[in-house]
């Protein structure tokens, strides 16, 4: 619908452009609004589900909702015993609300873009529905693992121990070595949240872009709206896949990053 | 693709739903995932006890079941070697009492007999006489010759 009028390129970078507000001068100082509001709503009503069905929970027999956020929670409680031996009784919590935070997020990728585009622009010029497609939600997500992981690594090792094993780890205790050690350490420590966040943002950026590609089949004609919807299905049925996968990803990566963190070399 | 406060704002909304959860979802949820799993170890524990106590009981039943075949088994028999006394004891009686009852028959046919036999006598006596005095007539004095009919009496 939006293609007949408009160019492929319009059509695109009109789907991709957030609703933004700025608070300063440069571009830092800028806020995108639809990212923040969608991703306000499906926390809010993510967590709030849980926290209405676990207000609700029995020690008895569970009812079929309870029953079900419970094998969910112990799915998320499994994976995060099976790697995290550590002392926190944080990193399961945060497991769950990364994994629940992540797959919701990913999972308004589903709600068609077109019809989401045509009931948002009837109050805002730009709206983009998908916040994980949003660089900055993957940054923040995993800097605050990132954040976390540092914290874990003090708190287990000792502040002293933290240093002076980012100077001797990996190679050795040598004085000449330590410029190496120290080298590698950093990259290991910038790598982690950089692939973490760009894994997530890639994944689901990529594919919001092929859905949008796809969607333009529609300009062509009747039977090219029909194909686009018979491809867009199948797009939209894989991502069921991408969406849980990319979520579970992210939710394990933070586990090990954080079990890693106390590890003591 | 620029990174801009939104970062922070989302960072900051992260931490908040991790709180949350931490706080007012996980810890419930466990409570309540563990008060159950207690209750089912329990009832687990519990029912293995059961299970081993009626063994017991099958065991301590079935010994109560042997104990009572052999205590009727006992009975049987004395009450067999009872019968077979009282039939023998019975027996025994009932061969005195029918040797008692017989030796009073023969007894009592004895003396029938022997008192049939003075009876007969005396007839005959008294039928000699009579006939000895319808052939002596008045010849014969039966008082005189007393002593004579008594020694004919005596040979009968």
């Amino acid at each position: 619908m939006a293609a007949a009028a408009t160019t492929p390129s319009e059509y695109i970078t009109g789907h991709l452009t957030h609703l933004t507000t700025s608070v300063g001068t440069g571009s830092f100082w800028t806020i995108h609004v639809d990212t923040l509001i969608t991703t306000a709503m499906i926390g809010v009503a993510a967590f709030g589900f849980l926290w209405w069905v676990v207000r609700g929970a029995t020690a008895g027999v569970p009812g079929r909702r309870q029953a079900a956020v419970e094998l969910f929670v112990d799915f998320v409680h499994g994976q995060a015993k099976s790697v995290y031996h550590g002392a926190s009784t944080l990193v399961a919590p945060l497991a769950l609300t990364t994994f629940t935070l992540v797959f919701f997020l990913n999972a308004t990728k589903f709600l068609p873009v077109d019809i989401v585009a045509q009931v948002t622009h009837l109050f805002v010029p730009h709206y983009r529905i998908v916040p994980t497609a949003d660089i900055n939600t993957t940054v923040a997500l995993a800097l605050s693992i990132f954040v976390l992981m540092i914290a874990y690594a003090i708190r287990s090792k000792g502040l002293g121990g933290w240093l002076h094993e980012l100077v001797t780890a990996p190679f050795g205790k040598n004085l000449l070595l330590w410029p190496i050690n120290l080298l590698m350490n950093v990259v290991e420590y910038l790598s982690k949240p950089l692939s973490h966040s760009l894994r997530l943002y890639g994944n689901i950026y990529a594919g919001e872009i092929i859905f949008l590609l796809i969607g333009m089949f529609a300009a062509t004609s009747l039977a090219g709206t029909f194909f686009a919807g018979f491809l867009q299905l199948g797009w939209a049925i894989f991502h069921i896949l991408v969406v849980t996968l990319q979520a579970f990803v992210f939710m394990m990566l933070a586990v090990v990053y954080l079990s890693m963190a106390e590890e003591h070399h | 693709m620029n990174i801009n406060l939104t970062l922070l704002m989302q960072a900051v909304a992260f931490a908040a739903f991790i709180w949350f959860t931490a706080r007012f979802i996980w810890p419930p949820l466990m409570r309540a995932i563990e008060t159950r799993q207690k209750t089912i170890a329990d009832g687990l524990a519990a029912g293995e006890q059961g299970r081993q106590s009626l063994a017991t009981a099958e065991k301590r039943i079935s010994e109560l079941i042997d104990d009572a075949k052999a205590k009727a088994a006992e009975i049987v028999a004395q009450g067999e070697k009872f019968r077979v006394d009282t039939v023998e004891q019975a027996k025994a009686e009932a061969k005195l009492e029918a040797d008692r009852i017989l030796a009073a028959a023969k007894a009592e046919v004895e003396q029938e007999v022997a008192r049939a036999r003075e009876h007969l006598r005396e007839q005959v006596a008294v039928l000699a006489v009579a006939g000895a005095e319808k052939i002596l007539s008045r010849e014969v004095d039966a008082r005189a010759h007393a002593d004579l009919l008594d020694a004919i009496k005596r040979q009968i």
